[in-house]
């Protein structure tokens, strides 16, 4: 296997495993400046045990984020030299942007969320609050407007050539509000409310179904109820936005979507099926005009197929198709719980309709499923260029590793990423089975372990 | 403003990042280094408090690093990077550790799994000052890059002696701003045993320090060519000493206070050493240092970029550090646990 095989295999696991966490800190973060805030306007002791254990979990969660996110930081320049030598210009002041206006004010608010209960008043515990969830949005704005670019890249020029050649800065608000960036920063953001709703009603209704901390589960519930329903409406419209802008910008992306091979007049949409790579074409349930419909709001007007396009810049059709599909799949989904909780909610707060409870307490990882398929998508969608209609990913390799580098490396992550998922599971588990307390209680459990 | 001028002040915007890391991140790795010290659970728990509200802050200087050098230096970033490939694999092993050890160890009460942590901890914290001992020593006796930026050396060749010496005597000095740092956060009991504690401490990082010096002379000559030129900048290595050798006076005089700021003070002026023996070459080509190095000015973004980037800067680290100082303050005095700790 070669060094940029192994290396994309690399990049993808540390990506997907790093991403498990950050839509949970951003989704959360939201989640608990709303809990937070009915903590302070009502002073119900349920709000405050509810803030209490949900910062607990935060604290699981960003901390896992951190580790694996520092990786992330290295990994361009460790196994993606020439890319790095090639954007550090352009991508370089989106990074440190990043690092100086985001991530600075999370990690260090998040030391005032977690350990200052007792050290200061709780209007600046809610401020700190409020502060460590504008610093997860932030991060992932400058993360998304630099992955943007790579995707629709603007306000830039080509200097150099061959090796030296690199892309600078010709004007920097071109390269922040690229043609991408802002559809689908407004994506990934709803993606990661999802994630919080779902986490609130996951929770929610497994303390509704084992009959225990009766009114933090209630209040979790009902807040998780309405937050996803209207987040996934949202995220309706938002994709609808994204799906054109990826229509008119990557048009070979759009057309791997839909894998659709050939230019024709009221082009299908497939519901269900697979891509026959070989003979170009998709096998499924198909539903006539729907993609031009979506598209161009025209039932006539032609998808530009891949035919279109010189076959060495075709993603890879078959992967790209079943991530995009699983990833609708999942909305839906996610959409039919979410309406099921809301005509049964009466029934729910009276002790009722267990199924359901059962249902949404299994829910919680549809969400991170449809962000992760969603990240493939976009990914693999933007192959074979590392920037799109620029730079080959072949081509951003770092030229003075090998492959026995990266295989050593590779099984280091996977080790330690296994080890990790047992941990965090196990704590995760932990926490939820102990469940809300109080101050007092918190108190005890600590000079009391259990 | 002339392109050299914004490539000398964004090398020096670097530089205070990684002096910023190393007092920062410093003491939280210092205090991981001496951890095993105390057998306590107790004592191990006010140690990990110590640091707890802090260490995730310290550590973004890290992060802060390798975007400056990517955002302002890209050639270097990217050299770097991907020369000392598996170093900074076995370092970014060392902090994704380190960091699961401080947020696992109190999750579960039992003795077994909070000493398991513990020593992961601790070894992890002295790995990664190791690593980034032995990544500061081969900056400074060169590597073997070609014209093209292209490493042609190996694994091995970074474990020269003078890298492991070096290493060695990172992880003293950083035991000593640990132990200050701990001082400053304890009380009684526990705070008499670390204070005597200092006298080893000291004489380890004493002994490193001295061989150290003396081998630089003789593995990397050009580190002191600038100071044969100017002598006036002898007085940067004596005020480095002078601070060393204040700190345990200041211990002794319980000014745990001045300590600190003598045992940061010490880290800043070995970092200016640093920087005096090298400038302006960031990456040595021990190929031809003359021709093949990469130096700031051969490595920089374009001059727009590096507006950019110290734009942000100059907006950012005021506020940066407005509220860092607040958080510092918020966890000021000495550590009690509470239902919040670790």
């Amino acid at each position: 296997m070669d060094v940029v095989f192994l290396s994309r295999i690399q990049f993808a696991l540390n990506i997907t495993f790093h991403y498990i966490f950050p839509p949970m800190s951003i989704g959360l973060g939201l989640m608990l400046v709303i809990i937070e805030g009915m903590y302070l306007k009502t002073k119900s002791p349920a709000y405050y045990k509810l803030t209490r254990f949900f910062v607990n979990i935060f604290a699981l969660f960003f901390a896992l984020g951190v580790a694996t996110g520092f990786v992330q930081v290295f990994s361009f320049g460790n196994n993606w030299a020439q890319y790095s030598k090639f954007v550090g210009d352009v991508f370089g002041g989106v990074l440190a942007a990043e690092g100086i206006f985001a991530f600075f004010l999370e990690a260090g608010f998040v030391g005032v969320m977690f350990f200052g209960w007792n050290r200061v008043k709780p209007t600046t515990h809610y401020i700190a609050t409020i502060l460590v969830a504008i610093g997860a949005h932030f991060s992932a704005t400058w993360i998304v407007i630099a992955n943007s670019w790579m995707q629709t890249p603007a306000g830039y020029k080509i200097v150099g050539e061959g090796l030296k050649s690199r892309a600078v800065i010709t004007n920097l608000w071109d390269i922040f509000f690229n043609p991408s960036s802002v559809q689908r920063l407004t994506h990934v953001i709803l993606g990661c409310w999802i994630v919080g709703g779902f986490m609130l009603l996951s929770i929610g209704s497994y303390y509704l179904l084992k009959n225990r901390h009766l009114e933090e589960a209630k209040r979790a519930f009902r807040i998780g109820v309405i937050v996803s329903f209207i987040t996934l409406i949202l995220q309706l419209i938002s994709a609808d936005d994204t799906a054109r802008g990826v229509a008119k910008n990557q048009p070979e992306k759009f057309a791997a979507l839909e894998g659709v091979y050939k230019t024709r007049e009221y082009t299908p949409i497939t519901a269900v099926g697979y891509v026959d790579a070989k003979n170009e074409e998709v096998v499924g349930i198909k539903i006539p005009a729907l993609l031009s419909i979506l598209t161009y709001r025209n039932a006539k007007t032609a998808v530009p197929g891949l035919d279109q396009f010189p076959k060495e810049n075709w993603p890879n059709v078959p992967l790209v198709f079943q991530a995009y599909h699983i990833m609708i799949a999942l909305w839906g989904l996610m959409m039919f719980i979410s309406i099921l909780t809301l005509i049964f909610y009466r029934r729910i707060q009276r002790g009722g309709a267990r199924w359901l409870l059962w249902i949404t307490t299994c829910s919680s990882f549809l969400p991170l499923f449809a962000n992760i398929t969603g990240w493939y998508t976009a990914e693999l969608g933007r192959q074979p260029w590392l920037v799109y209609n620029v730079l080959k990913t072949a081509d951003g390799i770092s030229r003075s590793i090998v492959a026995g580098q990266v295989v050593g490396s590779l099984i280091m992550f996977i080790c330690i990423y296994i080890l990790l998922l047992c941990l965090f599971l196990f704590l995760l588990n932990r926490k939820i089975q102990i469940g809300p307390l109080d101050h007092d209680e918190e108190d005890s459990l600590y000079t009391n372990p259990h | 403003m002339a392109f050299e001028v914004l490539q000398v002040l964004a090398y020096l915007v670097l530089c205070v990042s990684v002096v910023f890391y190393c007092i920062l991140d410093g003491f939280d790795l210092g205090v991981g280094a001496l951890h095993l010290f105390s057998k306590r659970d107790e004592d191990r728990r006010i140690f990990l408090n110590a640091i707890g509200p802090l260490w995730d802050g310290n550590e973004v200087w890290l992060v802060i690093i390798g975007g400056a050098l990517f955002a302002a230096f890209p050639v270097a970033y990217a050299v770097i990077f991907s020369s000392f490939y598996t170093p900074i694999m076995i370092l970014l092993a060392g902090v994704i550790f380190r960091a699961v050890a401080i947020e696992f160890r109190s999750k579960v009460h039992s003795a077994s799994w909070r000493s398991a942590w513990d020593i992961l901890f601790s070894v992890a914290s002295i790995i990664i000052i190791f690593c980034v001992g032995v990544l500061i020593a081969n900056l400074i006796e060169g590597i073997q890059i070609d014209e093209t930026g292209l490493f042609t050396g190996t694994f091995w060749g970074f474990f020269g002696y003078y890298p492991i010496l070096v290493g060695i005597m990172s992880i003293s000095l950083f035991m000593m701003h640990g132990l200050v740092f701990l001082l400053m956060k304890t009380e009684g009991d526990l705070h008499d045993r670390i204070r005597t504690w200092m006298p080893a401490v000291m004489t380890f990082l004493a002994v490193f320090y001295v061989i150290v010096s003396l081998v630089t002379f003789f593995k990397a000559p050009h580190m002191v060519e600038r100071f044969a030129d100017y002598p006036i900048l002898f007085i940067m290595p004596a005020i480095a000493i002078l601070a060393i050798v204040n700190t345990p006076w200041q211990v002794h005089k319980q000014n745990d206070g001045w300590a600190f700021i003598s045992s940061s003070i010490a880290i800043i002026f070995l970092f200016i050493l640093f920087g005096i023996g090298t400038f302006p070459i960031m990456v040595r080509s021990s190929i031809n240092p003359e021709l093949f190095s990469i130096t700031l000015y051969n490595a920089s973004s374009a001059i727009k970029t590096l507006g950019v980037v110290l734009t942000i800067v100059a907006i950012g680290i005021p506020i940066v550090l407005a509220y860092g100082w607040y958080i510092y303050h918020i966890f000021r005095g000495k550590v009690r646990l509470d239902s919040a700790s670790y």
